[in-house]
């Protein structure tokens, strides 16, 4: 957001005389903000509209329609008769864990083939280039399978287990980020590990020092998209997760809609402004970082 | 050439010959093992030590597990993960591998492998009815089958318990006092005999009548098997106090590698398919995996029952995922063009905008199935007036509400990766345009949108794979109905191919679990996306060139 500086050479209009009537006022700015307050109430709409019916005091669908029509808080009271909260521990520890362990893990990579030439080094990128093109998700049958199988030998790793869920997770860690950090490793200038070497430094050192302070912006980035696609993943969670107790909030707030829909739509309704809450936070707060992120993937030419 | 050299770099790198650094840095590097040996022995190089003797402490306790289950492919496998684990963090030459082994090893086990399970599935008729081994089928038969054997002794019986475990405690016709449970067949013991029946056994307790009440179900299911051979029967009970000696009516020859029926005299062979089958054709319930070729892919394709709904399936997953990229792109690069200028609330707008990309993935889906609720929801009761609009249960209107409620939860993506690479583009080609003379719409459509375009196609692509995988969307919105009123199969006008490999594998209960054939489908999956991916990374580069 801060190099709008490029915008104006485009907008200004190349007439020398300054004069701003209301017509010209409208064409240059004011339809723009037409078109932003008609988007904004269509990108809201939906929000306002869980949050009303979150505190309406029905609980019911058609309940819900008069928006802040009645207040209680009766809906969020009820959550606590029910499995949610385990519901979003269980979301909120499964969602952390990865993205701590895909940071590790994916730093890690990036920095061995920022860093290091070796044997299978291009071999390696191009792999996990092509591997980033396959979701995870599309193997779910055979991570059933092969959680069947696991769970003979070592329960914790088996079916419904939520240790075996991050791990699983945790797969795809270094296809999906090790690129988006590659990039950004390359951009650390390598003067900076050879002058800590000259003084020194073992690689390890220059890693942990070095390298990892100056690359912070993008593990930020990386630890947030994984907690938001964690926190959002639904069918490795659904297939893999069988007791009520273990549930992430995807998967049982999908069990509420599904079969209870019209007169439990109250519950759910303050369930999903609870489960927004963590990731909203996040991203209003660190909206810079996931925009530059973004488009580190994307502007790289 | 390089290459070359820089090898050499690495390997120069090992910190031998490098002096020991001062303590205060030492110590903030704590909890890593990437620190290499050099006979050093700093708090680093503990921390090594420590977690590797964790790593090995598990792994040795996964190989005393695989050993008992007897997973030799699970053994196999931790056995030569541990080994190159501790061959790289304890050697000099792998520098570069101490720092890519963690991710690489949950890489090639729960992705790499489980694609090439996939692929190995494919190919195989695994699901209900064919679960297992031949083996295990045979084992399987030989237990369903048992009936109590016609004039056998009735044998004096106890219920014994060790822990969970239920056995039988059973006095034999010549005396024996013998003991067993489900796993281990019955074996004598030492154990006091009142009454020709035990009342107490070594190692064992001896439940009391309410105990066994308690437990009453357990006790009936119980099945003792009188000796290791399957086909020697086993010892069950009604009444918890006597004792009948069951054998099966299927009886397996080995040697011949067929199941005869004893009470019909019915012979059945191993047939293709992973059955036994009788010469009238007849076969029997369990049955076991074997590889059936292409069978699976020529099903999806030919087989009549299948190949209607799937090639609709198919047309839509494509027209969905176009349709999604195209719409969300179109606004998304319409609303950051809109906000590129300098303006009032400029920031308050973009906030406000990317909203519905804040909201977790799978709350969106579920919102909008209440808010297009046909009787009760609140676009049909608020913003229509009452209508009864089928949103979500007319086959084309479900289809376009799928695409509507997508560009809802996609454009603010599309927006965010636009606004980026408006920002980053080059200052001196958009001034040469205007000493060029052209206009605003000129400079949009020669110089800014094909720089736009350039930058953001990977991101294109990838949102089209999103998009034709985009499963939580459609099994949250509608489930994939409206139903085809025609098929055979559970797939509905609004499914995609993945939401059918789901409905297929019958992971939710809904159908019989087929894995091989959903597997075949991951597979077609698979090349597709792949198909798409190279040609249009292909056509990328042509288009940097270009540029």
């Amino acid at each position: 957001m801060t190099a709008t500086s490029t915008a104006p050479a485009v907008r200004t209009p190349s007439t020398p005389t300054r004069r701003r009537t209301a017509g010209r006022w409208f064409s240059e700015l004011g339809w723009r903000h037409v078109v932003g307050v008609l988007f904004v109430v269509y990108a809201a709409f939906p929000i306002v509209y869980v949050l009303s019916a979150s505190v309406a005091e029905s609980g019911t669908l058609t309940g819900s329609n008069q928006l802040f029509d009645s207040f209680s808080t009766e809906n969020y009271a009820r959550l606590a008769d029910t499995v949610y909260w385990s519901w979003f521990a269980n979301s909120v520890l499964i969602a952390v864990a990865t993205s701590i362990g895909t940071v590790l893990m994916g730093a890690a990579a990036a920095y061995a083939f920022s860093r290091f030439r070796f044997t299978g080094r291009r071999v390696g990128l191009t792999t996990l280039l092509i591997l980033q093109m396959f979701p995870q998700m599309l193997a779910f049958v055979a991570i059933f399978l092969l959680l069947i199988s696991l769970g003979e030998v070592v329960p914790a790793l088996g079916l419904n287990s939520r240790v075996a869920l991050i791990c699983v997770y945790l797969g795809g860690a270094l296809g999906v980020n090790t690129f988006l950090m590659y990039g950004f490793f390359n951009t650390i200038p390598r003067e900076l590990d050879e002058a800590a070497k000259i003084d020194g430094a073992t690689h390890a050192q220059t890693y942990w020092t070095i390298i990892l302070r100056l690359v912070t912006p993008i593990l930020a980035v990386v630890a947030l998209l994984s907690i938001i696609a964690t926190f959002g993943e639904f069918v490795i969670a659904r297939v893999l997760l069988q007791s009520e107790a273990n549930w992430t909030l995807a998967v049982g707030l999908y069990s509420w809609v599904s079969s209870l829909l019209e007169a439990n739509w109250g519950l759910f309704a303050a369930g999903a402004v609870i489960s927004t809450i963590p990731i909203l936070v996040l991203f209003l707060f660190l909206q810079k970082y996931i925009v530059g992120g973004l488009t580190a993937g994307s502007v790289k030419g | 050439m390089t290459d070359l050299q820089q090898t050499r770099t690495a390997s120069d790198e090992a910190p031998g010959d490098a002096p020991a650094p001062p303590d205060s840095t030492r110590r903030r590097r704590l909890g890593r093992r990437d620190e290499s040996p050099a006979g050093r022995y700093g708090a680093g190089f503990l921390a090594k030590l420590a977690l590797m003797a964790v790593a090995n402490a598990f792994g040795v306790y996964v190989l005393w597990s695989a050993w008992l289950a007897e997973s030799w492919i699970i053994l196999g496998a931790m056995l030569v993960m541990l080994a190159v684990a501790n061959w790289v963090y304890f050697s000099r030459r792998t520098v570069p591998l101490k720092y890519v082994l963690p991710g690489l090893i949950f890489l090639f086990t729960f992705q790499i492998f489980t694609i090439g399970y996939t692929g190995w599935v494919a190919f195989t008729n695994y699901g209900d009815g064919h679960n297992s081994t031949k083996d295990d089928a045979v084992a399987a038969l030989l237990i369903q089958n048992e009936r109590r054997v016609e004039g056998s002794p009735a044998l004096p019986l106890t219920v014994v318990a060790d822990g969970e475990e239920l056995g039988f405690a059973v006095v034999q016709p010549d005396g024996t006092a013998t003991v067993g449970d489900a796993e281990a067949p019955l074996s004598a013991v030492d154990a006091t005999v009142a009454e020709g029946r035990i009342t107490a056994v070594d190692g064992w307790e001896v439940l009391d009548r309410a105990e066994v009440l308690a437990r009453q179900g357990e006790v009936t299911d119980l099945r003792v098997p009188v000796s290791d051979d399957p086909g020697a029967g086993s010892v069950r009970t009604q009444d918890a106090r006597t004792g009948y000696v069951y054998e099966s009516t299927l009886v397996y020859d080995e040697a011949a590698d067929t199941m005869t029926d004893t009470t019909t005299g019915t012979v059945y062979t191993p047939n293709d398919e992973g059955q036994f089958e009788a010469a009238d054709g007849s076969t029997l319930n369990v049955g076991w995996r074997v590889f059936v070729g292409f069978d699976n892919f020529t099903t999806a394709f030919s087989d009549s029952r299948y190949s209607g709904p799937f090639l609709q399936v198919v047309v839509w997953t494509f027209v969905f995922a176009f349709a999604s990229v195209a719409t969300t792109f179109l606004l998304g690069m319409f609303l950051a063009t809109v906000f590129n200028t300098p303006m009032r609330g400029r920031k308050i707008y973009r906030t406000l905008l990317i909203l519905p990309y804040a909201i977790p993935g799978f709350v969106a889906p579920l919102l909008w199935s209440g808010l297009l609720n046909r009787s009760f929801g609140f676009v049909n009761q608020v913003l229509l007036g009452g209508a009864a609009v089928p949103w979500l249960t007319d086959p084309w209107l479900a289809k376009l509400s799928i695409i509507g409620v997508n560009l809802w939860l996609g454009f603010p993506y599309m927006f965010l990766i636009c606004t980026g690479a408006l920002q980053s583009l080059p200052t001196d080609v958009l001034e040469a345009a205007k000493i060029d003379g052209a206009g605003r719409l000129r400079t949009w459509r020669s110089v800014v949108m094909p720089l736009l375009l350039v930058s953001t196609t990977p991101l294109l692509i990838s949102s089209f794979a999103f998009n034709f995988n985009n499963f939580a969307l459609i099994y949250m919105l509608t489930g994939g109905g409206p139903r085809f009123e025609d098929a055979s199969v559970p797939l509905g006008h609004t499914d995609i191919m993945i939401t059918m490999v789901y409905s297929v594998a019958g992971l939710d209960g809904n159908a019989p679990k087929d894995f091989g054939l959903a597997s075949a489908l991951s597979i077609v999956i698979f090349v597709i996306i792949a198909t798409i991916s190279a040609i249009a990374f292909k056509r990328t580069r042509s288009l940097e060139e270009i540029n």
